[in-house]
């Protein structure tokens, strides 16, 4: 009959009404900021840059390479190369970022930075909460701000930090590798003048 | 004592222009009526947008507001804090005259309404004679707002929204009247008050309510449903409906103003459950003869609060309809129906007195719905849909 299904929902609605008020499993809203639930680990937000070690500034892995302001959709990434090098990870001398800006009001937290980056130097953090009142400098950081630990980044993709430092201990592994051989290479030529250069290059940090 | 709370307010406003000579005396009559009106009605709209938030919101199981003070009740200020404070936008190209002039009308005539209705024994601003008729005057000037708006925004998103309102409303005033007209065959009277007279009745402890009768339930149940639609609520909000127009008619329309159409389709809901609670549900009567110590007004307040309640209720359930089963639906189905029911409650009249009449006239209006609406949905003219590509 006309109306019948009518009646059906309003007795479905009204017993969601009577619910609600007396069992506490139908209602899910958390009250954010006082409750939070736990972030899923892929969530991400803005990207960060990784350093090692204690100090942001000789740790940072980025070798300001530029791939990732170049790819970089809409373009937010400003990188200015440095003039002098510093030892990476490897303890090859590699070029730094002697600017590293991210304007994360143009971010769109599309990853592909991460994505490019060969030298797992950049990632994606999970942190939300950056409203800021000034909306030009307040959003654009630097690379100060866009420093964080490697522990920081295990905090918070244990699983995906866990791989990245599992890769990098391996290529760490083969360049030593790489550096003794041409260590010992150069070492059974016993060319005396030439040996410096290249096992200068190969010393561990 | 309870004819002394009965009649409070009535007394309260003799003694205030007691207070003033003799000429002034009728006017400051009308401003304190006018000022009573225009604080407790937007109060009302404070409290059911309030309720609408919160009850929506229980009803998909959330908890609605509950940040401005204890549990969420001074959310209403906030939000009009809030509204007041907004940049007031017009569009470059819009008609500046008409874009302003469109909520103030709204306004306007949403509130005139209020002048004819009793709001307790004895509490009716302007006791008119053709009260009614003055009812349904002001609320049709209602659709000459609404498409002010919408044409003077030049906005596609307004137009589309003024013109589905105007068709809407237009459709459905048909209805909403012709279900009124029952109630005017059975009083012989135009004026509200004469209505809730009649109603004010009692045997065996029960009113005598319209509400009560056959064709006073069939015109009861179409009452609501135009109502409802005359006031742009869901499942009847095309004119507004957000997911394919934004906001309809009001869209560039901002701070105050906005507000103002807010103030004022909710005052229109207020207003037309008053009428149809004043019609159908015996206005200020008590529902039981022994009620009769709560004082009338009480009795009209709860009658609106609930008429809003199920509002609420009904735009938590209902999905919006489409545009053409709006319109089938009233002209088709509503349209019919209210006709019939006319021609039944001359019936009742000429039947006389007796248990025959109760049987004939529901019958007949029982079998007309059953029958209608089996054709109705058969024919898919209000029923579901039969995709022919989809699926
Ligand atoms: S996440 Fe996307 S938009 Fe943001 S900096 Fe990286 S590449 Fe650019
Ligand atoms: S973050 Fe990665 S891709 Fe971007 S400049 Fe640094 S090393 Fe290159």
């Amino acid at each position: 009959m006309l109306g019948e299904g009518l009646l059906k929902g309003l007795g479905e609605t009204a017993r969601n009404f009577a619910g609600s008020f007396v069992s506490k499993e139908r209602l899910t809203t958390v009250q954010y900021p006082e409750e939070r639930e736990p972030l899923p680990e892929a969530s991400r937000a803005f990207p960060f840059l990784v350093y090692d070690g204690a100090d942001w500034e000789a740790g940072l892995r980025c070798v300001a390479c530029q791939i990732c302001e170049k790819e970089c959709p809409p373009k937010c990434i400003y990188i200015e190369k440095s003039k002098d090098k510093k030892p990476d990870y490897v303890g090859k001398p590699q070029i730094y970022p002697a600017k590293f800006d991210i304007d994360i009001s143009v971010c769109m937290s599309c990853q592909i930075c991460v994505e490019v980056c060969p030298f797992e130097a950049i990632k994606m953090d999970n942190q939300f909460e950056l409203a800021t009142d000034d909306r030009f400098g307040g959003l654009l950081y630097d690379r100060k701000e866009l420093a964080r630990s490697n522990e920081y980044y295990h905090k918070i993709h244990p699983t995906e930090a866990a791989e990245v430092d599992a890769r990098l201990a391996e290529e760490k592994a083969k360049a030593e590798e790489k550096a003794k051989a041409v260590a010992a290479a150069a070492a059974a030529k016993a060319a005396p003048a030439m040996a410096a250069k290249p096992a200068e290059g190969a010393q561990p940090q | 004592m309870t004819n002394m709370l009965d009649q409070v307010f009535v007394l309260l406003k003799h003694r205030i222009v007691g207070l003033v000579p003799m000429p002034v005396q009728p006017i400051l009559g009308a401003v304190l009526s006018v000022v009573a009106i225009l604080a407790v009605f937007p109060g009302l709209f404070a409290i059911s947008v309030l309720l609408e938030r919160k009850g929506l919101g229980r009803m998909q199981n959330r908890i609605g507001p509950n940040r401005v003070g204890p549990l969420g009740v001074l959310q209403p200020v906030a939000d009009g804090i809030k509204a007041l404070i907004k940049e007031d936008l017009v569009p470059y190209s819009a008609d500046h005259v008409v874009h302003f002039l469109a909520p103030v009308v709204l306004v306007v005539v949403v509130f005139m309404g209020y002048a004819v209705l009793p709001m307790g024994r004895n509490m009716t601003f302007v006791p008119m004679d053709a009260g009614l008729l003055f009812y349904f005057a002001m609320g049709a000037s209602a659709e000459l707002s609404i498409f002010m708006a919408g044409w003077s925004s030049r906005n596609k998103y307004s137009l589309l929204g003024a013109m589905r309102a105007v068709a809407q409303m237009i459709s459905y005033e048909v209805p909403l009247l012709l279900s009124s007209v029952v109630i005017v065959m059975m009083t012989g009277s135009l004026s509200l008050d004469k209505i809730v007279e009649v109603q004010n009745q009692y045997t065996w402890g029960l009113p005598h309510w319209f509400v009560f009768t056959p064709m006073g339930f069939a015109a009861f149940v179409m009452f609501a449903i135009a109502a409802t639609a005359e006031t742009n609520r869901s499942p009847f909000d095309l004119p507004e409906g957000e997911s394919e127009l934004v906001a309809g008619y009001f869209t560039e329309y901002s701070g105050f103003k906005f507000a103002e159409f807010f103030l004022g389709e909710y005052v229109a809901m207020l207003s037309i459950s008053g009428l149809g609670a004043t019609l159908f549900l015996g206005g200020w009567s008590a529902p039981l003869e022994i009620l009769n110590v709560v004082p009338s007004w009480f009795w009209f307040f709860a009658k609106i609060m609930v008429w809003i309640c199920f509002y609420i209720w009904m735009r938590g359930t209902f999905p919006r309809l489409r545009q053409d089963q709006l319109m089938n639906f009233a002209w088709k189905f509503v349209l019919p129906m209210t006709l019939l029911n006319l021609l039944v409650a001359g019936l009742w009249r000429f039947m006389g007195e007796g248990w025959l009449r109760w049987v004939v006239c529901s019958a007949i209006l029982l079998a007309a719905y059953v029958l209608g609406g089996r054709i109705g949905m058969r024919s898919k003219k209000f029923g579901p849909r039969s995709y022919r590509y989809a699926e």
